[in-house]
C-alpha cells in the first residue's frame, strides 16, 4: 500500500525500483520469446545467407567461396525453371484462390439456413494437415485409378485416362488446383469477416440511389474490403510462394522437374543431395521476393489507417 | 417502358436487402454454387475415407464395384496401420511434440505480448513490428540453417529438435494474437488494481489473463494445429523411424514399394486428420477469430 502513495518517498530498494522500471521489466518479460527467436530464427536466417557463400556439405562446415553457388545457379537451366514455375504456381493459384474466395465469402455472407454450419465445413480442406490431404489428392491423381478420370469417362467426356502427374502441363494444373482446393477456406473466411463489418446500412442507402448489383458490388463491397484483401492475399501469396509440401508429397518436382519450386529444389539439392551451400543459395534466392510481398502488405496497412481517418 | 420498368424493380429491392430475392433466383446464384463449394471442398475427404474402409478387390475394380460406394466395408487397413505398423508410435510423437511446442509458445508469448502491450517499454511499438515481421519468414527458407544448427547442437533425431523450432512460427502468431486481446482489456482495470497495490505479475495472473481466457485457447488451438500439420522441419530434422510424426511417418514409411497401399495410406491420412478436426469441431468459433484475428489486427 506504501509503495502506491504519492507523498511518501523514500528511496525503495533496487529489487523494487526494478519492477516498478517499464525497461525492466519489459526486458524481463521479453526475455524468453526474444532469445527463442534470436536463436531459432535470426541466427539461423543470418546462417543461411553465410551458407549461401560457402560450399558447405553434409557432415564437412565449408569454406568461403563467394559467389560461387549463385554463379552456378545463375547459369542451371533447373534453377530457372524452378523460378518460372514458383512464379507460375504463386500467380496463378493466388488469382484463382482470390476470385473463388471471395465468391464463397459473398455467398457466405448472405442469409443462409445453417450458415455457421456452412462456415464450419468449408474451412475443413485448411484444418486437416497439407500432407494428409495431399495423399488423398495423389490417390485422387492416380494414373490408373483416378476417380476423376473414371467420373469424366462415364460421363462420356473424355475417351481415355488423364495422366493427371506424369505429363509436365497436368502435372502443373494437377498441383495448382489441389493448392487452390486448400486455399480457397482461408481466402473465403478472413474475407467474410471482412464483410461482416460492412454496414448493411451503406448497402440500403446505395440501393435507395438506384445501385445495381454490379454497381453494390463495385462501389460499396470492394473498396471497404480492399485493406483485408490486401493483407489476405499478402498471406496467401507468401505461403504459396514458400510452398513445399503439397510439391513433395505429388510429384517431388517432376515430371523432368516440371513442378520444381524453388522451396522442393532447395530440399532437393540441400538435404537429399548433401549441398547445403548450394540448397541456402537457392533458399536466399527467394528472399528478394518474399520482400516484394510485405512491402505490399506494409503499404495495404498503411492504406488502411488512412481510410479509417487516421494520420499517415 | 413497361417491360423496362418490370426488369429493374426486382433489381432495387435485391442488393441490400437479400432476403427480398425471388426463390428461384437465390437458387442459382446463391444455393447451387455453394452446393458445388460444399462438395469440391469435402470431396476428398470422403473420398480418403470410403477408401480406408474399401477392400483391396473392390478398390481397383471399378467394372464391376461402383468406385463411389463401398459394399462389404472392412476394417483391414486400419487394424493393418494400427497393429502392425510404427503408426500408434507416431501418433503419441505428433501428441507430445505438438503439446509441448504449444505450451512453450504460449508461456513466452503471454509475457512477450503483456510486456508489448501493456508495459509500453522504450521500443516496444519497433518490438510488435519486429514479432510480426518474424511470422513473416517462411520454414522453407529457414529449414538448411536450422539443420545445421540442430545438427551442431546434438538435437539431431531428437523430438526437441522439433519442440524447440517450431516456436519459431508459433510464437510471433501468438504474440500478435494476444496482443489483440489485450489491447481490448480496459487500462482502467489495471490501474485500479496498480492502485490497490497489485504488482504487475499479480496484474497479469490474477486481471489480465482470467479476462483473455479466450484468447489463449484461441492461440493454444491455432498453434496446436500448426504444429500438427507442420511438415518441412519434421522432414529434414528427424531420421528413425520411431521418432518421427504423423505427416512425415505415413508419407515416408507407408509408402514403400511401387504397389502402393492406398486403403493403409488413406486410413493413415484419415486417422491422423482426426484429432484436428475434432479439435477444431468443439472450438470453431475460437478457431475462426483466431484466424481471422491474425489478418485483421
Amino acid at each position: 500500500m506504501a509503495v502506491s502513495s504519492i507523498a511518501v518517498q523514500p528511496r525503495p530498494s533496487i529489487l523494487s525500483r526494478l519492477a516498478e522500471s517499464r525497461n525492466a521489466l519489459g526486458f524481463g518479460f521479453m526475455l524468453p520469446a526474444a532469445a527463442l527467436l534470436l536463436v531459432f530464427l535470426t541466427y539461423p536466417l543470418g546462417l543461411g545467407v553465410w551458407l549461401g557463400f560457402t560450399d558447405a556439405r553434409i557432415g564437412r562446415p565449408g569454406i568461403f567461396i563467394g559467389i560461387e553457388n549463385y554463379e552456378y545457379l545463375w547459369s542451371d537451366a533447373v534453377f530457372w525453371l524452378s523460378v518460372f514455375n514458383t512464379l507460375l504456381y504463386t500467380i496463378s493459384a493466388s488469382i484463382l484462390k482470390f476470385v473463388l474466395g471471395l465468391w464463397l465469402a459473398l455467398i457466405l455472407n448472405q442469409n443462409l439456413p445453417f450458415k455457421s454450419f456452412f462456415r464450419a465445413i468449408v474451412l475443413l480442406p485448411w484444418v486437416v494437415p497439407t500432407v494428409l490431404s495431399a495423399i488423398a489428392f495423389w490417390w485422387i491423381y492416380d494414373s490408373q485409378f483416378s476417380i476423376l478420370s473414371w467420373a469424366l469417362q462415364q460421363m462420356g467426356l473424355i475417351d481415355h485416362r488423364i495422366n493427371f502427374l506424369g505429363d509436365p502441363e497436368n502435372a502443373r494444373a494437377s498441383v495448382i488446383a489441389a493448392n487452390v482446393w486448400r486455399g480457397i477456406p482461408f481466402v473465403a473466411i478472413t474475407l467474410l469477416a471482412g464483410l461482416q463489418t460492412i454496414p448493411q446500412s451503406l448497402y440500403e442507402a446505395a440501393t435507395l440511389d438506384g445501385a445495381s448489383r454490379w454497381q453494390l458490388f463495385r462501389f460499396v463491397t470492394l473498396p471497404l474490403l480492399t485493406p483485408i484483401i490486401a493483407i489476405t492475399m499478402t498471406f496467401s501469396v507468401l505461403f504459396t510462394f514458400t510452398d513445399f509440401q503439397l510439391i513433395y508429397v505429388l510429384t517431388r518436382g517432376g515430371p523432368v522437374n516440371a513442378t520444381h519450386l524453388m522451396a522442393t529444389l532447395s530440399f532437393q539439392r540441400g538435404i537429399s543431395g548433401g549441398q547445403l551451400g548450394e540448397g541456402a543459395a537457392i533458399a536466399v534466392a527467394m528472399i528478394p521476393f518474399l520482400l516484394a510481398a510485405i512491402l505490399f502488405s506494409y503499404f495495404g496497412l498503411q492504406r488502411r489507417k488512412w481510410q479509417q481517418g487516421g494520420g499517415d | 417502358m413497361a417491360v423496362i420498368k418490370r426488369e429493374k424493380r426486382p433489381e432495387l429491392d435485391e442488393g441490400g436487402m437479400g432476403y427480398l430475392q425471388s426463390l428461384p433466383r437465390r437458387v442459382v446464384t446463391v444455393y447451387l454454387p455453394l452446393l458445388v463449394f460444399v462438395i469440391v471442398l469435402l470431396f476428398p475427404f470422403y473420398w480418403m475415407t470410403i477408401t480406408a474402409v474399401k477392400p483391396n478387390l473392390e478398390m481397383t475394380d471399378y467394372v464391376n464395384f461402383n468406385p463411389f460406394w463401398v459394399v462389404h466395408p472392412t476394417l483391414q487397413h486400419i487394424r493393418y496401420l494400427l497393429f502392425e505398423t510404427s503408426y500408434p508410435g507416431w501418433l503419441l510423437n505428433t501428441i507430445i511434440i505438438s503439446t509441448a511446442a504449444t505450451f512453450l509458445s504460449l508461456l513466452a508469448s503471454v509475457f512477450a505480448a503483456y510486456a508489448i502491450e501493456r508495459l509500453r517499454f522504450s521500443g516496444a511499438r519497433q518490438v510488435g513490428l519486429a514479432i510480426f515481421l518474424a511470422y513473416l519468414v517462411p520454414p522453407s527458407i529457414l529449414f538448411i540453417p536450422l539443420s545445421v544448427m540442430v545438427f551442431n547442437l546434438g538435437l539431431y533425431d531428437t523430438p526437441f529438435a522439433l519442440i524447440l523450432t517450431y516456436p519459431t512460427f508459433l510464437i510471433p502468431f501468438c504474440t500478435w494474437l494476444l496482443m489483440g486481446y489485450f489491447r481490448s482489456i480496459p487500462f482502467e482495470l489495471e490501474e485500479c488494481a496498480l492502485i490497490d497495490g497489485a504488482s504487475r505479475w499479480q496484474i497479469l495472473t490474477k486481471i489480465v489473463l482470467p479476462l483473455s481466457v479466450p484468447g489463449l485457447i484461441s492461440a493454444g488451438i491455432f498453434a496446436f494445429t500448426l504444429s500438427w500439420n507442420e511438415f518441412i522441419y519434421a522432414l529434414t530434422f528427424i531420421q528413425s523411424s520411431e521418432t518421427k510424426t504423423v505427416p512425415v511417418g505415413v508419407l515416408t514409411e507407408l509408402v514403400r514399394s511401387d504397389v502402393y497401399e492406398w486403403g493403409a495410406l488413406m486410413a493413415g491420412a484419415l486417422i491422423g486428420s482426426l484429432p484436428v478436426v475434432v479439435l477444431y469441431s468443439f472450438f470453431v468459433e475460437h478457431y475462426v477469430s483466431s484466424m481471422t484475428g491474425a489478418v485483421k489486427e
